[in-house]
């Protein structure tokens, strides 16, 4: 093995992730991958990868070392990040030497951080992705000690950044009909836009319960709905009535009642809204969700342009330089 | 029901699901199957998946490359081209043999689930293993198949509480439905037997899924010597199952 990071400390929520496993759904397999999709495509695009490269996931930092020189990038729920008791940057790349340690803490704000290396990390995949579904018995279980295989980086520039808005408060989300949306009553939907969702205690990789002041939300004939086709984003009432917003590791199938579902490109709000983070709900048409929709590939595209360098002083030249090969644009606005 | 009779019904931006029948029916399920399939088959520029639960069919595609109106009249034209209720089973399927532990402590629910049912013990396991059942469709957990349907005596309802966990392997009725569990879980349903049915391997390089949608199973009752027998010696790895092609 050429190189590798190794895991010094593994706290609990530490994982491998890319885009997971599309393509399995007939046979049960959920999608899994990333929690937040975003953040996978924010460390894409600071190292000049692909967005399916796999990255680490961390829900309470971790511990590293690496075993040659690497470039890596620190995206989502922002955290103190350290190299040998220097602080990096958050939303930023860098280039972590030989033998050198670096520490990242839980989040400050948000749930879920991200670790991405030049090169991506190169466990075996298994039906066809790296990303851990760790109860399906699926990825690999990191305990520390464990040395985690890259892949090769042909290079690139580091020390650059993004300027990413934030979204791991909560905060608005856009919902569309799903499946069961019209076995809800127009005044339990419209109640249901209208209340102030808090994000509760409970949550994984599964999904996130929230919490809210009021009635449930029932719908009709809810306890004889048969099975049908769950996807992540679904707000689902379970057998107590409280809701939860389904988030990748989410099952295939199922036959709680879903009042709609959340759009794509605003689940990476829920997933890093933080225990009592308001979130709200409003149901948006086709036209205006579509008008706003972004595939993670779009998103990569998007913030490759928006990359520059974590410094402007003469001797960051040479990064610029680089940047704009890799790019094939120049650097966007000026840092603020 | 008509051959163009289906419930078209969104699911989120990029999804659509083509409902057959709002619960549970053979020919819904069968629809369901082959619907799929023709799906896959098309080929659509921007269909992305496509999935079957129990009596629907799923389609996850790219919005901007086909739009909602575009597949809706799509699915709804194909809908409406033959009756789906009435088509065969996917090609290839394959029908499996399960040796299966009934009763005692491989299912020791057997009795509580035959009576439910109005059948004694031996009654009861002879309708499980009289005819083979078909995997309706697979979730839950990857490869776990959701068995149909049984005889109507079998509409039991699930129990109220929850069964803290039954392994990996389990046999459970309820619904007119029987599922081997892929993995050790909770579940409300009644736990009759025990298989070594091994549903999921993630390593495999042709067939990580033992069992497919539209596949039959047929359970063979053994007593637990010849099960754990059947399953070391199975040079298949999947717990004693064999498999036999259909026409």
């Amino acid at each position: 093995m050429s190189r590798s990071l190794t895991v010094v400390t593994a706290p609990p929520g530490l994982t491998v992730q890319d885009l997971g496993r599309p393509g399995w759904l007939a046979q049960g397999v959920p999608q899994g991958g990333a929690a937040d999709r975003l953040a996978l495509a924010e460390g894409a695009a600071l190292l000049g990868q692909e967005v399916g490269t796999a990255a680490l996931e961390m829900a309470a930092g971790g511990v590293f070392r690496a075993s040659a020189d690497m470039r890596i990038a620190l995206t989502g729920a922002p955290a103190r990040a350290e190299v040998d008791g220097r602080r990096l940057a958050w939303n930023a790349s860098h280039l972590l030497h030989r033998d050198a340690q670096l520490a990242v803490s839980a989040p400050a704000r948000g749930v879920w951080s991200y670790l991405h290396l030049g090169g991506g990390i190169a466990t075996p995949p298994q039906l066809g992705s790296r990303a851990a579904h760790l109860s399906l018995g699926l990825g690999l279980r990191i305990e520390a000690g464990a040395a985690l295989p890259l892949g090769d980086d042909p290079g690139g520039p580091t020390e650059m950044r993004l300027e990413i808005a934030d979204r791991c408060g909560g905060g608005p989300v856009r919902i569309l009909p799903g499946v069961h949306t019209a076995l809800f009553s127009e005044d339990d939907r419209a109640r249901f836009a209208a209340t102030g969702f808090r994000r509760g205690a409970r949550g994984n990789r599964q999904g996130i319960a929230l919490d809210h002041d009021g009635a449930l939300f029932a719908a009709q004939g809810q306890l004889d709905l048969v099975s049908e086709v769950v996807v992540p984003g679904d707000v689902q009432m379970t057998g107590s009535g409280q809701p939860y917003v389904l988030l990748p590791e989410c099952q295939t199938i199922g036959g709680y009642p879903r009042i709609g579902t959340v759009a794509p490109v605003d689940l990476p709000r829920v997933a890093q809204a933080p225990p009592g983070a308001p979130l709200r709900f409003d149901f948006v048409t086709l036209e205006a969700a579509l008008a706003d929709h972004a595939t993670p590939d779009d998103w990569v595209r998007r913030l490759a342009r928006a990359v520059q360098p974590l410094r402007r002083d003469p001797a960051d030249i040479p990064d610029l330089l680089s940047y704009t090969l890799v790019s094939g644009v120049t650097a966007g606005d000026p840092p603020p | 029901m008509i051959a163009s009779s289906v419930d078209i019904v969104p699911v989120g931006l990029d999804g659509l699901a083509v409902r057959f029948a709002d619960r549970l029916t053979d020919p819904a399920n069968r629809a369901a199957v082959a619907f799929r399939g023709a799906v896959a088959a098309a080929g659509w520029d921007g269909v992305r998946e496509v999935s079957s639960a129990l009596c629907s069919t799923y389609v996850s595609f790219d919005p901007r490359v086909l739009d909602h109106a575009a597949l809706t009249a799509r699915l709804t034209d194909l809908a409406a081209s033959r009756d789906w209720r009435a088509a065969a089973w996917p090609e290839g399927r394959r029908v499996w043999r399960v040796p299966a532990v009934f009763g005692g402590g491989s299912g020791p629910q057997l009795a509580e689930a035959a009576a439910a049912a109005g059948r004694t013990p031996e009654e009861a396991v002879a309708d499980l293993t009289a005819a083979p059942l078909r995997a309706l469709t697979l979730g839950f957990a990857p490869g776990q198949a959701y068995l149909g349907t049984l005889p109507k005596a079998w509409a039991i309802p699930r129990q109220t509480g929850l069964t803290p966990t039954v392994p990996a392997g389990a046999l459970v009725v309820a619904v007119r439905q029987a599922i081997v569990f892929a993995a050790a879980a909770p579940t409300g349903w009644r736990h009759v037997g025990q298989t070594r049915l091994v549903c999921f391997r993630p390593d495999h390089p042709d067939r990580p899924i033992t069992l497919a949608p539209g596949d039959a199973v047929r359970f063979d009752p053994v007593d637990a010597e010849t099960l754990e027998r059947r399953a070391e010696d199975d040079p298949e790895g999947l717990g004693g199952a064999t498999w036999t092609p259909t026409e």
